[in-house]
């Protein structure tokens, strides 16, 4: 590859991309078909550090940023999709407390999720409140020392299995994007409980689940920052994780891509391996060059967030956008070199291309990305 | 407890040449792997430690570049590593890698019990732990894929071709395991980090008061005279039919080819 590594950041690659070829691959065909939670492999990933990336060393961490935390998240979902979905989640939920939980709640829940105790999962969404997040209708009514929170989360990934969860609900339904707040609910918390598991077109090894807050009482401490700034911590968060999504579309992309031209190069007909031919070695160019482009644009974002850039919502939008647009085409074009084997489940490009489809719907439709964009771009602009 | 686990670095298999005057593996350049079967020691090593508590020390006699493979132990877990390197431990066989390595854990001293892979994935005479055992008298037991530690005995099992033995034994003790003992974990980001920090000391053969005599190629009794492929057997032939037809044939061809009368 022709990023400059430094030695740490060479050793989380390596690690991930181990995990991934070694522990992920052998698995990966069977989690999808089985939907089962990889807890297995799960478990391994803490004992890897895999989870701490990110997190700061004071709160268990490893102390690195977003950029080491991609090349990680790239590797996992070369291997599967679905997996660095479960993990990229967990990291994603741990940012609003990471940026805006105080002392008490940075070291009560970083540094179990730094060691993989404990999964995350950010809920936000609704059945009402897809797109339109701010049309969300839970309910966190304060009541002594505690708050109660009413409303059903649609969509929640890691919905039932994580022990922590960051819920976004309205506190004064008045303000309106104003009147919102964030809270952390546990696993355990009176009034919690799960719908059933959705059945999906890919990322099947991840888990999604409806979130059901009825009553639920948790005591004041669980508000994150002060009430009113849950909008702003939502967005932020996906600011975030938005990269994370691209090195996601990345790795994918980039397992189709070696599928396709292994496959390419041993498949005869008309008396020649299939890549020798202009129609199959150009798409496999493109392909190729969508990847390394996509990488570069995730890969600069994130650098950039870690140069502590403060307003980033653009780039972080460009960075899903490119990157899960182009593994949706990549993946398709695998499946197309690998021809009707590409179609069986008995190949592996089928589910990443099933796999590919929710990078464009989730952490914000790519719709959503383009109209932050076309915001960002009025604004930048100024007054003509 | 105090495990010492031995370890050998293998060329991997796709880049080995042959020294044409002493018949043994040039090793020196080649990319070399830890041999799979100590990895296996080192992981039943780790699982022992996690149980038990204690520290893991891995050793290694070889040239300077063995001193990666060492590093590579102490990214799975292991708390120290020792590199027995000196000119005069080259071309060593067997007997005089087990005089070696039994030297150097005679200076370490304090162990409970030593692992070592069942056998090398280059040389594969298995015999380097039961010979370790020997010179440190210790008792041994090999092939465990088991190993349980019970009021200061070491409880293991092993596989022999038709079944399963359970061995008790006092400590210190030597094991050597097979793969069956579990599966290798990887290493993790902390242990990469750790492994680069690592200081690992190199012991010459002063350091472990070895004799001369006793090491490398002149401490090796037997000599590698020569490694060759086997040639491929041609003509073969397979023959068919009932009990009776086969013996009609086979002896025809014995007696034609005039090995039979």
């Amino acid at each position: 590859m022709i990023y400059p590594l430094t030695e740490e950041q060479q050793m989380i690659k390596e690690t991930a991309r181990r995990l991934a070829k070694e522990r992920i691959v052998p698995r990966r065909t069977e989690l999808d078909e089985k939907e089962e939670f990889p807890w297995d492999i799960l478990k391994e990933m803490a004992e890897l550090d895999l989870f701490g990336i990110f997190i700061p060393e004071a709160y268990g961490g490893l102390g690195f940023g977003c950029f080491e935390n991609a090349l990680a998240v790239e590797e996992i979902a070369w291997g599967c999709a679905g997996m660095a979905t479960t993990y990229a989640a967990s990291g994603l939920a741990a940012y609003p407390i990471l940026l805006f939980g105080n002392e008490e709640q940075k070291t009560k829940y970083l540094s179990e999720i730094a060691k993989g105790h404990k999964l995350a999962a950010f809920a936000l969404s609704e059945s009402q409140a897809g797109s339109d997040a701010s049309a969300i209708q839970t309910t966190a009514t304060a009541n002594g020392n505690y708050y109660i929170l009413n409303g059903i989360k649609q969509w929640i990934t890691g919905g039932g299995e994580a022990d922590v969860y960051i819920v976004i609900a309205v506190t004064d339904k008045q303000k309106g994007t104003r009147g919102v707040s964030a809270f952390i609910v546990e696993k355990g918390d009176p009034g919690l409980s799960f719908g059933k598991k959705e059945r999906k077109m890919g990322i099947r090894a991840s888990v999604t689940r409806e979130v059901i807050l009825g009553d639920c009482r948790i005591p004041k401490e669980r508000l994150i920052g002060r009430e009113g700034i849950g909008f702003i911590i939502a967005m932020r968060t996906l600011d975030y994780s938005r990269p994370g999504v691209g090195a996601i579309g990345v790795g994918l992309a980039q397992g189709a891509l070696d599928e396709a031209v292994k496959y390419a190069k041993q498949r005869y007909q008309f008396g020649q391996p299939i890549i020798s031919f202009q129609a199959v070695g150009h798409m496999l160019a493109e392909m190729a060059t969508q990847i390394e482009a996509a990488r570069a644009l995730v890969y600069a974002v994130c650098r950039y967030i870690d140069a502590k850039a403060k307003d980033f919502s653009k780039y972080s939008a460009m960075s899903k956008l490119f990157a899960s647009d182009m593994a949706m085409k990549v993946t398709t074009d695998a499946v197309q070199i690998l021809g009707g084997c590409g179609y069986t489940k008995d190949y592996p490009v089928e589910k990443m291309m099933r796999d590919a489809k929710i990078l464009q719907i989730y952490e914000g439709t790519n719709q959503i990305q383009r109209n932050i964009l076309a915001q960002a771009l009025n604004k930048e602009y100024g007054k003509v | 407890m105090n495990f010492i686990v031995c370890l050998k670095q293998v060329p991997e298999t796709e880049s080995v040449k042959i020294d044409k005057k002493t018949g043994t593996l040039i090793r020196a350049g080649v990319k070399g792997i830890i041999n799979p079967y100590d990895l296996y020691a080192l992981e039943a090593a780790l699982r022992l430690k996690e149980t038990y508590g204690g520290q893991i020390t891995v050793i290694s006699m070889g040239p300077p570049q063995t001193e990666e493979a060492l590093r590579e132990a102490i990214s799975y877990g292991a708390d120290k590593a020792i590199l027995l390197s000196d000119r005069l431990f080259a071309g060593a066989d067997t007997l005089a890698t087990s005089y070696t390595l039994a030297q150097a854990i005679k200076k370490i001293d304090n162990f409970d019990l030593v692992l070592c892979g069942k056998e090398a994935i280059d040389g594969n005479t298995a015999q380097v732990g039961p010979e370790l055992a020997q010179r440190l008298s210790l008792p041994y037991i090999t092939y465990v894929h088991k190993i349980k530690i019970e009021n200061g005995k070491v409880i293991a099992e092993r596989s022999l071709e038709d079944g399963c033995q359970t061995l008790t034994s006092s400590l210190p003790a030597l094991m050597t395991v097979v793969k069956e003992i579990g599966q290798v974990r990887l290493p993790s980001i902390r242990g990469k980090m750790q492994a680069k920090k690592a200081h690992i000391s190199t012991w010459g053969a002063k350091d472990i008061f070895a004799i001369e005599e006793k090491i490398g190629f002149t401490g090796s009794a037997t000599r590698v005279i020569k490694i060759f492929s086997p040639p491929l057997r041609e003509g073969r032939e397979i023959i068919s039919g009932t009990a009776d037809e086969q013996v009609r044939k086979l002896l025809g061809h014995l007696q034609s080819q005039g090995i039979l009368k």
